[in-house]
């Protein structure tokens, strides 16, 4: 799995590549927890795009950053969810906690 | 992570359960693997070829995929406690139709581990309502799943898992007659 970061209005896009399964859900982990925690952007984008599959391991970190998020005042908004990771959030019944938009522009729109 | 490079294709042995009956099943796919994270996108992207063996749906297909990866991170994180190099087998079965010598029934998946037994009640997977971090798992398998099967014996740790073919829709039927 790949991330990058770049700077959007008001916060930091995160475009995701790859799976987000055992093997890589701890970078994540790191990466977003970092921003939330650390740094306390306001607003932390995930471009799950490019993602192909997630695993619950990646489920329960979306979990922990939203959580953080909440923690600390700031928003953690999901968009470009593919028909894989849709089905994964309606199989783990979380897909009404989480902020999902369908594009980046509706996404940073907000 | 390292697989011990073995991907093994067997010929089709297949199991009678009468003489001149049609078979019940025959074995896909044998995967000697080692505990590591890494190795899970190999399991998915073969373990998706058999779906397609079987002729599932992509829907069904993904479900297969989710509960053998879901299975396999619960052997490498709960039974083997995050340990690396310790040995998991991946048998995958095509299942068949007693009364249709040419209709797959489903896929039968077993996975084998020496791990720590696990405990009966966290096979139950945990309420949805709980909004936290992991217990996901098990009710992936178990919703995507037509049957899921745990036991015991001689020190392993054997996850039986079946998925059912869907029934034919009646036009397809048409179509084919």
């Amino acid at each position: 799995m790949q991330i990058s970061a770049r700077q959007s209005a008001g916060g930091v896009i995160f475009d995701l590549t790859g799976d987000i399964d055992l093997a890589h859900s701890p970078a994540m982990r790191k990466v977003l927890l970092g921003e939330i925690k650390e740094k306390r952007t306001p607003k932390v984008f995930l471009n799950l795009q490019n993602v192909r599959y997630v695993d619950s391991s990646g489920i329960a970190t979306l979990v922990e950053g939203l959580k953080a998020s909440r923690d600390q005042g700031s928003r953690m908004i999901l968009f470009g969810l593919s028909r894989s990771v849709r089905e994964v959030m309606e199989l783990s019944r979380l897909q009404k906690i989480f902020e999902i938009y369908d594009t980046e522009e509706q996404a940073v729109s907000t | 992570m390292e697989t011990d490079g073995r991907v093994r294709c067997p010929k089709p042995k297949k199991i009678h359960s009468k003489r001149g009956t049609p078979p019940r099943a025959d074995l896909l796919l044998r995967l000697h693997l080692e505990s590591n994270p890494e190795a899970l996108c190999l399991v998915r992207a073969t373990v998706e070829r058999a779906t397609e063996v079987v002729h599932f749906s992509e829907d069904d297909s993904r479900a297969v995929v989710r509960s053998v990866d879901e299975a396999l991170a619960n052997v490498i994180r709960h039974a083997y406690k995050d340990r690396r190099g310790l040995p998991i087998e991946v048998t995958c079965r095509r299942l068949w139709d007693g009364r249709d010598a040419e209709r797959p029934r489903g896929l039968e998946i077993v996975l084998v581990d020496s791990g720590m037994a696990v405990d009966p009640k966290k096979l139950k997977g945990r309420p949805l309502e709980e909004v936290r971090p992991g217990g996901l798992g098990i009710h992936f398998m178990k919703q995507s799943m037509d049957v899921v099967e745990f036991r015991r014996k001689k020190g392993k740790n054997f996850l039986r898992m079946v998925k059912y073919l869907a029934p034919s829709k009646p036009e397809e039927k048409q179509e084919g007659a």
